[in-house]
């Protein structure tokens, strides 16, 4: 067994909402300039030039790449091996706490839904934790903004409704969304599961590094047909025009129900954070 | 940005309203207020009761963005718009008081295209996410209304270049049908 403290735990997460936060990764830079080159509208190349610089900008500067600094969702695969000294949960929520606080991130929590009332420090998080083998515990922490997940939906389709169903209705909501969840964006599939597994597994899919290739030949292909055709729309960089919606789809599919057919589609701006640590 | 810009200074007068059109380029300087959610759903209600207002609306520009703290010795953090659509519901009214233009990330619905034709007014399209980039424009900031709301609070801005495009004029034109229409294939 290893043994891991909740103060390592809460120092990592801390360092991990400001390094997402500072640090655009270089799958998505990279990405952001191979579509910049592409695109053939002149505002969206300028506007897709502007992404470059402010990544530049929030990197050299070591300041948020976006404002909206995201609700802190954290993904734990915890190893069945591993003992956490003291409670993760509390711990996870401290580095989060400490990271927005001392990382000048904007504290975009309310309380409550209804009567929202800001927490002050961007608690709570919204914690996943899976049971894995072995010795390791990893932490990601993806910083999720409020305007792209306001484009996101969870759809039960019927079996009869199958791939094509699942296809339409995928890039139905990419084109519903248009301009508001700042474009090119990235767009996380879930199909599966249940209604809740369905969505956490469209959020999980966001995680992915753009250029990967999906290890099911299958989902490859429908993978690299939604993209083609979600930049067939035209709404482009900004939703001002153009050839660059988004970056990369991903899917993420899981056993389900012999009635159901649930898919789930979460939406991510350019601004596309999240970091990983192993303990 | 290309030798294609039309510089602005706010306050705006109804005739620079009129002279602008979807898809034009612009730098603005002076002061502009940010608001989003909150902060407009508080000045509405005060409309509907009839009281004052803890800004000047008339011939003002409100850009819908909560920034990120500051960090010491910068006047502002991160400052990139919000999505508009959230302030649809407030808009009308503000624009009815004089309000001449906002500034955000995407479209905008009916009842704001309406005011904004009938009272002569403006919306710009600020790059959504190049919020360390748009942060350089702005030289100052001072938090003048709900200190409460944290980042939702109103703050004045003085802003130099800020730059922008124009999506919906008071002309009807909306340069989002136009843009995406010349790029769709399908």
């Amino acid at each position: 067994m290893k043994t891991v403290r909740a103060d390592q735990i809460s120092d990592a997460v801390a360092k991990l909402c400001m390094d997402a936060n500072y640090n655009l990764g270089e799958d998505v830079f990279q990405a952001l300039k191979d579509f910049r080159d592409r695109e053939e509208s002149p505002v969206g190349r300028e506007l897709l030039d502007q992404c470059l610089e402010n990544a530049k900008i929030a990197h050299e500067n070591q300041v948020p790449i976006c404002q909206d600094t995201g609700v802190a969702v954290a993904f734990v695969e915890l190893g069945d091996q591993v003992i956490v000294e003291g409670n993760l949960a509390a711990a996870i929520a401290d580095g989060v706490r400490r990271g927005y606080t001392d990382g000048y991130l904007r504290k975009s929590i309310v309380a409550d839904p209804l009567r929202r009332k800001n927490t002050g420090d961007n608690t709570p998080p919204v914690v996943w934790i899976d049971v894995v083998p072995g010795y390791n515990l990893k932490i990601t922490m993806a910083p999720k903004g409020g305007g792209s997940e306001n484009m996101s939906e969870v759809k039960m389709l019927k079996p009869s409704d199958g791939e094509q169903g699942v296809k339409d209705f995928v890039v139905d909501r990419v084109r519903r969304s248009g301009s508001n969840p700042c474009p090119p964006v990235i767009v996380g599939v879930g199909i599966g599961g249940t209604y809740d597994k369905c969505a956490q597994l469209s959020k999980k899919a966001l995680l992915r590094e753009i250029g990967s290739k999906h290890p099911d030949a299958y989902y490859a292909a429908m993978e690299e047909e939604l993209l083609a055709r979600i930049n067939d729309l035209g709404i482009g960089p900004q939703g001002l025009g153009g050839r660059t919606t988004a970056l990369a789809v991903f899917i993420e599919a899981h056993p389900c129900h012999i009635a159901s057919l649930p898919a789930a589609v979460n939406i991510q701006c350019h601004a596309a954070r999240h970091k990983s640590v192993v303990l | 940005m290309s030798a294609d810009v039309k510089r602005l200074t706010t306050p705006l007068t109804n005739e620079v309203v009129e002279s602008l059109h979807a898809g034009d380029k612009v730098l603005i300087t002076g002061v502009i207020y940010s608001a989003r959610d909150a902060a407009h759903k508080r000045l509405c209600d005060l409309v509907a009761k009839g009281e004052p207002l803890p800004i000047e609306i008339q011939g003002q520009t409100i850009y819908f963005m909560g920034p990120s703290p500051a960090k010491p010795g910068q006047p502002i953090g991160s400052a990139g718009p919000t999505t508009s659509y959230r302030m649809d519901a407030y808009s009308p009214t503000l624009i009815a008081l004089g309000l001449k233009g906002m500034i955000g990330k995407g479209v905008r619905g009916k009842d704001v295209l309406d005011a904004m034709i009938q009272h002569k007014a403006v919306y710009f399209a600020a790059t959504g996410g190049a919020a360390a980039l748009i942060a350089r424009s702005i030289k100052k900031a001072e938090v003048v209304a709900y200190e409460d709301l944290g980042a939702e609070a109103i703050r004045r801005l003085e802003v130099v270049d800020f730059p922008a495009i124009v999506a919906q004029d008071c002309h009807g034109q909306n340069y989002y049908e136009i843009g995406v229409a010349q790029y769709r294939r399908a």
